[in-house]
């Protein structure tokens, strides 16, 4: 099962080895990691996605608590998050196949954001389902390179405002 | 009128730099505020101005022969003394040199503080001369690690260190001193208050998790206490004698557990686990509750984990959050400090006699003790244990290497006292045990220090002789000489068809080794001699080494074969057969 977590660390250096450390020295996978900055300076948000049955996921919790600079962590599973992608796509768009790509774009809520003589650069964001979809639907116009961000989350308002 | 401003804003600036300190000049005045009397480190390059102010510095300053001898030194000062270990080094090969020391540190929960040297700040990164990435090196075998870029932050990461490293569940602590940081100036002694959002210890024990575990004691007709380290670390071996003993619980240790609960006690089940005894196996699997203090649920105790004590609740009580439920599901568990918990649950349970579980105990006890053919021309190494054992009156530390000396070792000496036992357990590091005995000497000058080891253990540090003898350390070793890596060859031979490969090296005359290196050197091979040779080990007062060449096929039983189940343990029958 996918499981989002999202773990608030000192932003200070090494804090991403440590965590990437111990990721890598107890065996979990990670299937995206996310680190910015947050409202507070001193605080990063690290958003890591993953795989696993819920004892394991347990222990990516506990092990990340753990980790001396990380201050908070939470397990999003279960819960109503507002998740989100963003890709570039760089798609192959001929003159005479631009109408066809460029409504489908429009139909996913795309951005144009770069246009060359054979390539069309596109933003695109959303749960990673459209992410995916997106992806799938561009693929017999021929993707030329994809660069995506991995997940980012927050718990919707109810939850955090009773 | 220019002459005298230019003199009076030089004056102003000295005034100022007598205000400063150096970064060397910081860390010796933290250090000897954090109490730190007695440190173990190996000079080099870059800790020249360190080493420099260490010169007369009122520190008791152990110099290894080898940068992992100083590590261990200083994890066995810990282990003995309760304190933190202090330990230093050089960049490059000094830092290298000590990973193998703080994994052992790491995996036992030794509160340690390690500072390495490190190349000027504008190197880092230039593969300068003697640069290694210590922090990326030692992040995953300590439980901390920083690298100090600016004077301004030096105090408050050594007072920082020394906090992470003593509380919570205790670890090593490295912190990278670039040597431009050791020369600049800084007016700080850091804050008083230590503040780490991301480091909150929780010792309290939840209230209603108490309850239910007392709860679940005092329904219990046939418990088991199973105890590791922990409650050595947390100084919690009264209350555990108070709590096993008000609720009539029989007590099975872990190997680092240890001396938390006297042996000589009849609840005691002595430890369990691969080269645990019968009776404690059989109680954990036949147990209806076990209660887990300070332990960690680790494979060679618990043997196969599906069939791992299948008819008991378990309670786990320990600091360490990622410990529950890690590897056996935790029917109740309490983090918290096992002091503070346990106190708390004496209040709460209720005497019984138990007199069915206790006395199934007894019969386990009296038809599967833990023996030795008594009867062999030969010296057994079991029996030099022994006899160690009665002429110390059960009061000496015992530090071992790995492998058959160590599970002997754990066997044989009876221990009643925390922290009489220093052995590396998790991390299973051989030549662990001479410059342990050093370390705990330095730290318990006044009792008998006795390192039981192997040959192959006591070739691999061996080195550290010098340190012992230039400290004027009364420290003993007995080797027990097999001329085998013993518990590789008793695999080999259990396991691989008699096939020892690789696992006999050809061994020096260590009596002459020792002699040569300034020790007292002995050599024991008969039987007969064993008392009076201990006896005049145990009288000498300088470093004295004995070389007992014991069975060389001997094994270590009962043992639980990987991947068995605790019940299930091989040499029963022939521990039987001896009487």
């Amino acid at each position: 099962m996918k499981h989002i977590i999202s773990a608030l660390v000192e932003n200070k250096p090494g804090v991403l080895a440590q965590v990437a450390g111990m990721f890598a020295a107890r065996a979990f996978n990670i299937d995206s990691l996310v680190v910015g900055r947050t409202e507070d300076p001193k605080l990063s948000r690290m958003t890591i996605v993953v795989i696993g049955d819920d004892r394991v996921v347990e222990q990516v919790r506990k092990q990340l608590a753990k980790v001396v600079p990380v201050v908070k962590v939470q397990d999003f599973v279960g819960e109503p998050v507002v998740a989100r992608d963003l890709m570039l796509i760089s798609i192959v768009a001929p003159p005479e196949k631009r109408p066809e790509i460029l409504s489908l774009i429009e139909m996913f809520k795309g951005k144009v954001v770069d246009l060359g003589l054979k390539l069309v650069m596109v933003e695109v964001s959303g749960p990673e389902a459209k992410i995916e979809a997106f992806i799938n639907a561009c693929k017999p116009y021929g993707i030329k390179s994809v660069a995506r961000t991995g997940t980012i989350a927050m718990p919707r308002t109810a939850k955090t405002e009773p | 009128m220019a002459s005298k401003s230019r003199s009076s804003a030089s004056k102003a600036v000295s005034k100022d730099n007598s205000s400063l300190k150096t970064g060397a000049e910081i860390i010796v005045d933290t250090l000897i505020k954090l109490g730190v009397d007695t440190m173990f480190g190996y000079p080099g390059g870059v800790v020249l101005p360190l080493f420099d102010k260490l010169y007369d510095a009122p520190i008791n300053f152990i110099i290894p022969r080898h940068e992992q001898g100083g590590c261990h030194m200083a994890d066995a000062y810990a282990r003995a003394s309760g304190k933190v270990g202090v330990v230093l080094a050089t960049s490059g090969p000094g830092a290298c040199n000590l990973v193998t020391g703080l994994a052992t540190a790491n995996m036992d929960s030794i509160p340690l503080v390690a500072m390495t040297g490190q190349v000027r700040t504008e190197l880092i990164g230039n593969d300068a001369f003697q640069e290694a990435d210590t922090t990326g090196v030692t992040r995953p075998v300590t439980k901390y690690n920083c690298i100090v870029k600016d004077v301004k932050d030096l105090a408050r990461l050594i007072k920082e260190a020394f906090h992470i490293a003593s509380t919570g569940r205790p670890g090593p602590v490295l912190i990278d001193l670039p040597v431009d940081v050791q020369v600049n100036k800084a007016s700080t002694d850091g804050p008083d208050k230590i503040e780490l959002p991301g480091y909150r210890i929780r010792t309290k024990g939840h209230a209603r998790q108490i309850s239910m575990a007392a709860e679940a004691i005092n329904n219990s007709r046939q418990p088991v206490l199973y105890v590791g380290g922990g409650v050595i670390i947390a100084n919690a071996s009264d209350e555990l004698r108070a709590l096993a003993q008000k609720a009539n619980l029989p007590v099975t240790t872990t190997l680092l557990g240890l001396g938390s609960y006297d042996q000589s006690r009849p609840e005691s089940l002595d430890m369990l686990g691969m080269h645990g005894t019968a009776y404690a196996n059989f109680a954990v699997q036949e147990c209806d509750l076990l209660i887990a203090v300070g332990a960690r649920f680790d494979d060679r105790v618990t043997g196969k984990l599906d069939s791992f004590a299948p008819n008991a609740k378990i309670i786990h009580i320990d600091i360490d959050p990622s410990s529950i439920s890690k590897n056996v599901h935790v029917d109740i568990p309490v983090v918290g400090d096992a002091k503070e918990i346990l106190a708390e649950m004496i209040k709460e349970v209720k005497p019984q006699p138990r007199k069915k579980w206790f006395s199934k105990i007894a019969e386990w006890k009296k038809k599967f003790p833990l023996r030795y053919d008594k009867n062999s021309s030969q010296v057994k190494p079991q029996y030099v244990i022994d006899e160690l054992w009665r002429q110390t009156k059960g009061r000496a530390i015992i530090t071992t290497g790995v492998g058959q000396n160590q599970m002997w070792a754990a066997q044989f000496y009876h221990f009643s006292m925390p922290r009489q036992f220093i052995s590396s357990g998790g991390l299973g590091t051989m030549g662990f045990g001479l410059p342990a005995a050093i370390g705990a000497q330095i730290a318990k000058p006044d009792m008998t220090v006795i390192d039981i080891d192997g040959d192959h253990s006591f070739n691999m540090t061996l080195t550290e002789i010098p340190t012992a003898v230039e400290h004027n350390l009364p420290i003993k070793v007995c080797i027990l000489n097999n001329g085998y890596m013993g518990m590789v060859r008793q695999w080999q031979e259990l396991f691989y068809g008699r096939r020892y490969s690789k696992s006999y090296l050809a061994n020096p005359d260590y009596a002459t080794v020792a002699c040569a290196l300034g020790a007292v050197g002995k050599t024991c091979d008969k039987k007969a001699d064993v008392p009076k040779v201990i006896k005049a080990m145990l009288a000498e007062k300088r470093p004295c080494v004995v070389d007992f060449r014991i069975e060389r096929e001997e094994n270590v039983w009962p043992m639980v074969a990987a991947g068995k189940s605790l019940d299930e343990m091989d040499g029963l029958d022939i521990l039987e057969r001896l009487i």
